[in-house]
C-alpha cells in the first residue's frame, strides 16, 4: 500500500524494513526526522547521540556487533563525525552500517552550504543519492546489504527538498536481519600494520564499487530527445524532468560515489549537448572532465543556492519564463525568538553592558544576532563561542560566549577545559532552556530525558562544569533583569572562568504556561517605545502611537514588564 | 497538474492544512508532492508549502513563479508577497489576519495598509476572509487553518464530502468537532 511519506519519515521506514536494530543521530536540519520517525519503532534501539562523532562511532559499534545500524546528520555534521567515518571505511563493517547525510542548497537552516559528496569520495564510501520519497525508501534499504556485500558504510546523501517533501512509497514489512560478533583485530585494530592491509583492500574495493556502478538499476537511463542529455542526481533530476520533459534525454545517477564512468562516457557520446545539473559544487562535473567530456555545467549554472524548473527552462530551452507582477517594497519578515523566550532576555541584558563582544554560537539564540537586540559578534559552528572567546580574551578584549544547553554538551564543554587549562578567564553563559530548541524540540542530555520522552540521569552543568575545574558557577533566571545584568557584570571582571547558566524552560514547551496574555493600559503608556526594544513579536505600535499587544500572539511571559518605566503593561483578563 | 501555494508566518498551522491537501489528493487517485518548511523558518518567519497534484506523475515538489493555480494565505503581507508566484487569473485566497514582522516593529518598515487593493491590482481573483473570527467562534482561535481551509474548498471543484472525509482521517479525533466547525464556517463563508 502506498503512503504520503516525508523523505525523511521514508528513510526510516526502510531502515525498518531493513531490519535495523540501533539508531543514533544528533538533530540537525533538514535530517532531524528521520531519527525521530526511527524511534516510533519499539524494534529499534534510537537515541540522540552528544553530537555527531559520538552517534556514528556508537553505530559502527553496533555494526561490528552484528546489528544492522545507522545515523543520521546535516551536512555539517558529518564533518563531526568525518574522522570516525574515514576510519570507518578502512574497518568496514560486519552487519549493514548507514550514515545518512542531508545538505541544505539554498542554506534554508545552515551556517554553510557544503557539499557532502566529497566526503564519499576523500574516504573511498558508497555513496546514495534518492530523488523522492519511494526511492528514500527503496535506497536505504539497498543500502544495508550493499554495506555487506562490498564491507563499507554505505553514505546515504539527501537535500532539503528530498528529506522535506512528501511522495507515495510503499510500505513493507520489516525482516530482521541479525549477524553474530567475529572477533577480527586485523580488520578492526587501525593500527599502522592493520591499517595498511585494509588501505589495500579499500582500494581494490573502490575497482570493486565501480564495476557494481556500472551496472546497478540505481542508476538509470532514459533515451528521448538525443539533442539534448542531461546528466543529474536526487531533487535535480525532478527539477530537469519538470523543465525539459521528452525534449532531453536523462542519465539519472543513483549512486554518486563511485560514478559510473563508461555509463557517463557513453550517454555523453550519445547526445549533441550534454549538460551536468547538480546543485552546489561543480562535483560529477568536474568527474567527466577528468574523463575528457565536453560537458556544460557551472559555467551556465550557479554554484549558489537551489536550482528550479524554470531555471533549468530559461537556460537549456532559452525560454524566457511567464512572469506577473509582484508587488515590491513589501517588508521583510525573518525569524524572530517566539514571545516568550528566554533567550530574549538575556540579550537584552548583555546589550545594557556597553563595549562588551559577544561570541556567539548555533541555535534558536543565534536570533539575537538580528534587530533589534543585535547582540552577537560572532557565529560559526556548534561549541565555537566557548573556544573562540577564549581566543578573544587572550589576546585583550572583553568577551562573553553565549551557548545552548545542547550545544554545549555537544562541543562547548571541550572548549571550557581549554580555559581553565590554560589559565584563562573567560564568562561562559549557557542559556538552558531545557530544550534542543531550533531543530524542533529533541531532548538531550542536559534536560534528562531520552528520545522516546523516557525520564534518565541528567547531566548536571553546575557539576561539569565544577569538575573541569570552573569555581564560579551560578544559576540564574535570565528573566530576572537587574540581577542578571549585574552578575554578568561582576563576572566579567574576574580573573578566573565563570560560568552562568541562564536557566528557563523554551516557552513553547508544553510544560510552560504564563497564563493571560498582558495588554497595555492605554491610559498610561507615554509611546515612550521601551516595550518594542526587545523584539517580542506580540509588542507593536498601534496608529495612535502607543504600544499594543496582539493578544493572539502574547505568551503573557511578563517580561516586557520589566522595561516599562509607568505601569502600562498589565496582565489581561483574556483566554489563557 | 494542480499547484496550490500554501504562504504564512511560522507557527501558524500552515503544515497540517498542505498534509490534508495532500491526503485529499490522494484519495482522489491522483500522484502528489508536497513540500514542507522545517527548521529555522518556523520561528515567526515567513513560511512557504508547496503542495502539487495531478494524474500524471508528478516531478517537482516545488512551484516556480507564475506556477500557482491557487494561492492560500494565511496572512495579508505573506499573500503579497506570494502573489508573484500566481499564475495569471490564478486566486488567492487570503486571510485578513495582520501579524507584523519585526522591521515594522522596530519601525524600520511599514505595514502596508492597503494590502487587499495591492493583491487586486495585481491581477489575482482576490477572496479575502477573516479566518480568524471564524476560528474563535468555532471555539479555539487555533482552527484558523482549517477555516481557510474551508473558504479554499468553497471555490474548489471537489465535492464538500471529500473534503469531510480527509478532515476525519487526518485530524485526531478530539479535536475533530471543533475543526469541522471551523471548516464549517469557512464553506460557508460566514461566522
Ligand atoms: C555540527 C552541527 N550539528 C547540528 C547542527 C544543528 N543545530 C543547530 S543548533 C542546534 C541545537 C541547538 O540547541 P541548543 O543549543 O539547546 O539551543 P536552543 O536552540 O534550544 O536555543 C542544532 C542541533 C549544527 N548546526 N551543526
Amino acid at each position: 500500500m502506498k503512503f504520503l511519506m516525508l523523505g525523511n519519515e521514508a528513510v526510516a521506514r526502510g531502515a525498518y524494513e531493513a531490519g535495523v536494530r540501533f539508531a543514533s543521530a544528533y538533530p540537525g536540519t533538514p535530517s532531524t526526522e528521520i531519527t525521530e520517525y526511527i524511534s516510533s519503532y519499539d524494534e529499534v534501539f534510537s537515541e540522540w547521540a552528544p553530537n555527531e562523532k559520538v552517534a556514528v562511532e556508537a553505530a559502527l559499534g553496533a555494526s561490528l556487533a552484528g546489528a544492522r545500524s545507522m545515523s543520521a546528520m546535516k551536512h555539517v555534521g558529518l564533518n563531526v563525525a568525518a574522522d570516525p567515518l574515514f576510519t570507518a571505511s578502512y574497518t568496514g563493517v560486519n552487519a549493514g552500517f548507514l550514515i545518512c547525510v542531508a545538505d541544505d542548497p539554498g542554506m534554508h537552516s545552515s551556517q554553510n552550504e557544503q557539499d557532502s559528496r566529497h566526503y564519499a569520495r576523500a574516504s573511498k564510501t558508497l555513496m546514495l543519492e534518492p530523488s523522492d520519497s519511494m526511492e528514500c525508501l527503496y535506497f536505504t534499504t539497498r543500502a544495508f546489504e550493499l554495506s555487506e556485500t562490498f564491507d563499507t558504510p554505505v553514505l546515504l546523501r539527501l537535500t532539503t527538498r528530498v528529506s522535506h517533501s512528501r511522495s507515495l512509497a510503499d510500505q513493507g514489512a520489516r525482516r530482521e536481519f541479525k549477524r553474530a560478533y567475529k572477533r577480527d583485530p586485523q580488520k578492526y585494530v587501525m593500527m599502522p600494520a592493520m591499517a595498511q592491509k585494509r588501505h589495500k583492500f579499500v582500494e581494490e574495493r573502490v575497482l570493486a564499487l565501480k564495476a557494481f556502478a556500472e551496472s546497478t538499476d540505481l542508476n538509470a537511463v532514459e533515451y528521448n530527445d538525443k539533442r539534448i542529455g542531461v546528466i543529474t542526481s536526487g531533487m535535480s533530476y525532478n527539477y530537469a524532468k519538470d523543465a525539459l520533459g521528452d525534449k532531453a534525454s536523462y542519465l539519472k545517477l543513483g549512486v554518486v560515489y563511485p560514478l559510473p564512468e563508461t555509463l557517463i562516457t557513453d550517454f555523453a557520446a550519445n547526445v549533441d549537448e550534454c549538460y551536468v545539473l547538480e546543485e552546489l559544487d561543480p562535483y560529477i562535473e568536474e568527474h567527466c572532465r577528468a574523463l575528457g567530456l565536453n560537458v556544460k555545467g557551472k559555467a551556465y549554472f550557479t554554484a549558489l543556492g537551489e536550482y528550479s524548473a524554470k531555471l533549468i527552462r530559461e537556460v537549456i530551452l532559452n525560454e524566457p519564463p511567464e512572469k506577473t507582477a509582484g508587488i515590491p517594497g513589501l517588508p521583510g519578515r525573518p525569524p524572530v525568538m517566539c514571545a516568550g523566550c528566554p533567550h530574549r532576555a538575556v540579550f537584552y541584558a548583555l546589550k545594557q553592558i556597553p563595549g562588551l563582544i559577544v561570541s556567539g554560537d548555533i541555535g534558536c539564540y543565534t536570533l539575537g544576532a538580528l534587530q533589534p537586540l543585535n547582540m552577537m559578534d560572532s557565529c560559526v559552528c556548534m561549541g565555537a563561542s566557548v573556544s573562540m572567546a577564549h581566543g578573544m580574551d587572550k589576546t585583550g578584549s572583553r568577551a562573553v560566549a553565549v551557548i545552548g544547553d545542547s550545544t554545549f554538551i555537544h562541543s562547548g564543554v571541550t572548549g571550557l577545559i581549554d580555559i581553565v587549562y590554560n589559565k584563562g578567564s573567560s564568562t561562559v553563559i549557557i542559556l538552558d532552556n531545557s530544550i534542543t530548541g531550533m531543530t524542533g524540540h529533541q531532548n538531550n542530555p542536559a534536560n534528562g530525558m531520552t528520545i522516546k520522552g523516557e525520564p534518565t540521569r541528567q547531566v548536571d552543568l553546575k557539576k561539569l562544569c565544577n569538575a573541569v575545574g570552573v569555581d564560579r558557577v551560578f544559576t540564574v533566571d535570565p528573566f530576572d533583569l537587574k540581577g542578571f545584568t549585574k552578575l554578568v557584570k561582576t563576572e566579567l571582571e574576574q580573573n578566573e572562568p565563570s560560568v552562568i547558566i541562564a536557566r528557563r524552560p523554551c516557552a513553547l514547551l508544553k510544560t510552560v504556561s504564563f497564563g493571560a496574555p498582558y495588554v497595555i493600559d492605554k491610559e498610561k503608556c507615554v509611546k515612550c517605545g521601551m516595550c518594542l526594544k526587545i523584539g517580542c513579536p506580540a509588542i507593536f505600535k498601534a496608529a495612535d502611537g502607543k504600544s499594543a499587544i496582539d493578544s493572539t500572539l502574547c505568551a503573557g511571559c511578563a517580561y516586557c514588564t520589566n522595561l516599562c518605566n509607568f505601569d502600562s503593561i498589565i496582565k489581561g483578563g483574556g483566554q489563557a | 497538474m494542480t499547484s496550490i501555494l500554501i504562504v504564512g508566518v511560522g507557527g501558524q498551522g500552515t503544515l497540517l492544512t498542505s498534509r490534508i491537501l495532500g491526503s485529499l489528493a490522494i484519495s482522489m487517485g491522483y500522484d502528489v508532492k508536497v513540500s514542507e518548511v522545517h527548521g529555522m523558518s518556523q520561528r515567526g518567519g515567513s513560511v512557504t508549502t508547496y503542495v502539487r497534484y495531478s494524474d500524471e506523475r508528478v516531478y517537482s515538489p516545488l512551484i516556480d513563479e507564475a506556477g500557482a493555480d491557487i494561492i492560500l494565505a494565511f496572512e495579508k503581507l505573506e499573500a503579497c508577497r506570494a502573489v508573484k508566484y500566481l499564475k495569471i487569473g490564478g486566486a488567492i485566497i487570503v486571510n485578513t489576519q495582520q501579524i507584523n514582522p519585526m522591521p515594522v516593529i522596530t519601525g524600520a518598515a511599514v505595514y502596508p495598509d492597503n494590502t487587499l487593493d495591492l493583491l487586486a491590482e495585481s491581477g489575482a481573483a482576490v477572496y479575502a476572509a477573516d479566518a480568524l473570527s471564524m476560528a474563535v467562534s468555532a471555539g479555539n482561535a487555533k482552527t484558523v487553518n482549517i477555516a481557510l481551509l474551508g473558504v479554499l474548498a468553497s471555490h474548489m471543484d471537489i465535492e464538500k464530502e471529500k473534503w469531510l472525509e480527509t478532515l476525519k482521517i487526518t485530524i485526531p479525533a478530539r479535536l475533530l468537532d471543533i475543526n469541522l466547525k471551523a471548516f464549517e464556517l469557512g464553506y460557508g463563508g460566514s461566522y
